[in-house]
């Protein structure tokens, strides 16, 4: 095989701005998927397969066959589970990966999230931290996500963002009816209501038409192709430079490094099973944060032998996800309207500066929630079962709104992946087990959200609430998995430094949500992008032909 | 390659139906689970889990779970997606009999209606293991996509008041293409 300048593992959101970054840079790119490239005729609206609601297999990968994960249970031990199951923290294998099949919210995060120990000084046993970067140094590569992958919104309701040099490039789509009874009760209580910025078409752009507003969103693929990720936006761009090639079903084994510490290409399994080598001058590793950490722990070499990157046993450690609260109201009034994608309004008031609390999160309405979403979800003393609860379907089905957010967790160093001793993949590499959780203030900022969502939801009229907060056993990552190779000036106490580089290893960058240090109260996709446009920007800069300036 | 696959299911699913219809006119917990078409279920078992599926989602103005097709949806699943539940069946639906014997001295399906609601809230104090289970299959089949054998003509979307079927553009060949 032809030796290349850069092999990506990962096509997902930030494996796929990196291959256009370098490939339209001149470099030559090897982009490795372990999944397929789905197309329209895959935008199936199976209520029980998709990549949210999984009981009959996950749409868009991994399949459960062979692809098994273990999650460590503080209180009974080790469990397999299928990746179809809720406890493999699955995001997606595919070509655009998450994107593809994401709700597409697309925040920036607030100028506090990049300072949360300064902000807050960290809490007993957690790994509270601050970011190398700042908003402002992300700023310009947050614009540079919003017109290049294309988001719709409008953030000027909200005074809690950090300053935006130019406002995004689409508008919001028209409100819908959970906007219309949500927006007057948030101005009630004082509140900043404003428009969820999304990686959706509301009008045409790039080349490609606006939502039609359907019911099936979040967990599907767009069959009108008017969500945008990077599956048809900057992987399509790379292809077209000539300079990248895209080897779908091709599952990375191990980032092979020679004696002197550098990467000299990657090893995986073809299509058809095949173990083959890619030779390279770089590797960058996109495969998200829990199979990226797992790739850097299979790669045992002589200078690495608890794995790449790995000497201060700092990899697949804080990993953190979201820990998601909120309430569900009833209303006497029909508050469903049919039109998509349903989540729309948010407020950003809770997020910082409660006394007593580390941080919060944003809080939004839900997308829309199919009938077989809605089972779990009844009012409180609806019977679980039998006539009383067929009827409580038919009542209140289009009589509810569902207000959550993602909590920003305070992540631990306990929280972490680590590679089974005893499970391994169908291609006999020893898998993720998943073990740990995030620090337990994190459920009273969870238990706190959830209460402003009811008295929210109360304002607007809700005859009846339920709360829902819950406290999990073992952290949660799924669709949000970060933190399992920290950025960081400290080469003891992070994996990367600022630039994505993995401190040992000059040549080998990791880029996507595994580098965030903590994972801010909102969605971490636009995050992720203009991270990789960033690190992009400085690999590209610093790279001399043959190697690295030091 | 979906396509394919769905091909076969689509099939399958014609054959089940077509056996329903031939048998009774519903599948209402009843002698129409002596047909031998099931993938899965013995006539016995289907006959003691429909009655379980028929307590979980009853009939109103609406149909019931099986008039529904949960129970084509179940066993179809049993040899798909949910083999690994095989033994829970098997072992559940064996102890939900036997505790209706234990107590009134017949299978449940035999029971009259009051009985198996007794029975069947027992059950799920006493194996609330597999009760959910079936419990969470159920409300799958019922109000899940009409593709995978349950929900018949979208009845439960229907009943929740959205359009039928629930989508727009494409789709709606989609939703027509799975429908037996």
């Amino acid at each position: 095989m032809k030796r290349v300048n850069a092999v990506v593992v990962g096509a997902g959101a930030a494996g796929g701005i990196v291959a256009k970054e370098l490939s339209t840079a001149g470099l030559s790119v090897v982009l490795l998927e372990r999944g397929k490239w789905y197309t329209a005729n895959d935008c199936r609206k199976d209520d029980l397969r998709n990549q949210r609601t999984t009981v009959l297999g996950n749409a868009f990968g991994p399949e459960d066959e062979g692809n098994p994960r273990v999650v460590f249970d503080p209180k009974s031990g080790p469990h397999t589970v299928l990746a179809s199951e809720g406890g493999y923290q699955n995001n997606a294998a595919c070509v655009g990966g998450g994107t593809l099949s994401y709700g597409a919210m697309a925040w920036r995060f607030v100028p506090k999230d990049f300072r949360m120990r300064s902000t807050y000084g960290a809490p007993q046993g957690s790994s509270l931290e601050d970011w190398p970067i700042s908003y402002d140094d992300l700023e310009p590569y947050y614009e540079k996500a919003e017109y290049e992958i294309g988001i719709s919104g409008d953030y000027s309701g909200s005074p809690f963002f950090g300053p935006l040099k130019n406002p995004l490039p689409m508008p919001p789509l028209p409100p819908n009816r959970e906007f219309q009874i949500l927006e007057p009760a948030a101005k009630r209580l004082g509140l900043h209501p404003f428009h969820i910025p999304m990686a959706r078409n509301s009008v045409p752009y790039n080349g490609r038409g606006p939502c039609m507003r359907c019911r099936w969103c979040v967990g599907f693929a767009c069959e009108v192709d008017a969500k945008n990720g990077s599956q048809n936006t900057v992987i399509p761009t790379a292809l077209g430079t000539g300079n990248c090639e895209l080897r779908t079903e091709c599952m990375a084994k191990e980032v092979l490094m020679d004696d002197r510490g550098r990467a000299r290409g990657v090893a995986y399994y073809d299509a058809d099973g095949r173990l083959q080598e890619q030779a390279c001058d770089m590797v960058i590793v996109s495969a998200c944060a829990i199979e990226s950490a797992r790739l850097l722990l299979n790669s045992k070499s002589r200078l690495f032998p608890n794995g790449l990157g790995n000497r201060h046993d700092q990899v697949g450690r804080h990993l953190q996800g979201h820990h998601y609260t909120g309430a569900i109201g009833f209303f006497d009034f029909d508050t469903y309207d049919d039109v998509g994608p349903g989540a729309s309004i948010a407020v950003a008031d809770y997020n910082h500066g409660t006394p007593g609390l580390c941080g919060g999160g944003a809080l939004c309405n839900e997308f829309i929630r199919l009938p077989i979403q809605m089972v779990e979800r009844m009012p409180v003393n609806t019977p679980r079962w039998g006539l009383g609860h067929k009827q409580a379907m038919r009542t209140f089905y289009k009589r509810n709104i569902a207000v959550m957010g993602p909590t920003q967790p305070i992540p631990m160093a306990d929280g972490r992946i680590t590679l089974d001793p005893a499970v391994t993949d169908k291609w006999g590499m020893p898998v993720a087990r998943i073990s740990g959780n995030v620090h337990p203030h994190t459920f009273e900022i969870g238990l706190r959200q959830a209460q402003r969502a009811e008295a929210w939801l109360k304002e607007a009229g809700a005859m009846s609430t339920i709360v829902n907060a819950g406290k999990p056993t073992i952290v949660s990552g799924g669709q949000h998995q970060a933190g399992t190779c920290r950025m960081g000036n400290d080469p003891q106490g992070s994996v990367v430094n600022r630039d994505c580089q993995v401190h040992d290893a000059d040549n080998v960058f990791v880029i996507d949500g595994s580098v965030h240090v903590t994972n801010g109260g909102f969605n971490p996709a636009l995050t992720i992008m203009a991270i990789a446009y960033m690190a992009s920007e400085t690999l590209v800069r610093n790279w001399k032909g043959t190697g690295f300036k030091s | 390659m979906q396509s394919s696959r769905d091909g076969v299911r689509l099939t399958r699913r014609q054959f089940v139906a077509a056996g329903a219809m031939g048998g009774a006119a519903l599948a209402v917990g009843c002698k129409a689970g002596k047909q031998e078409s099931w993938d899965f279920l013995t006539s016995a078992q289907a006959r003691t889990l429909s009655v379980l599926c028929d307590q979980i989602v009853p009939a109103d103005d609406f149909p019931s779970a099986t008039q529904a097709g949960v129970l084509a949806y179940i066993d179809r699943q049993l040899v798909r997606h949910y083999r690994r539940h095989r033994n829970a069946y098997r072992d559940g639906l064996e102890q939900a009999d036997g505790l209706s014997r234990q107590r009134f001295g017949r299978g449940l399906a035999d029971l009259d209606a009051t009985q198996q609601s007794e029975l069947t809230s027992d059950l799920s104090r006493q194996n609330p293991g597999f009760f959910n289970l079936v419990r969470s299959h159920t409300f799958e089949g019922f109000y899940g996509s009409p593709r995978h054998g349950g929900n018949r003509d979208a009845v439960s979307w229907r009943m929740v008041g959205v359009d039928e079927p629930p989508v727009r553009g494409r789709a709606q060949d989609d939703q027509r293409k799975g429908q037996a």
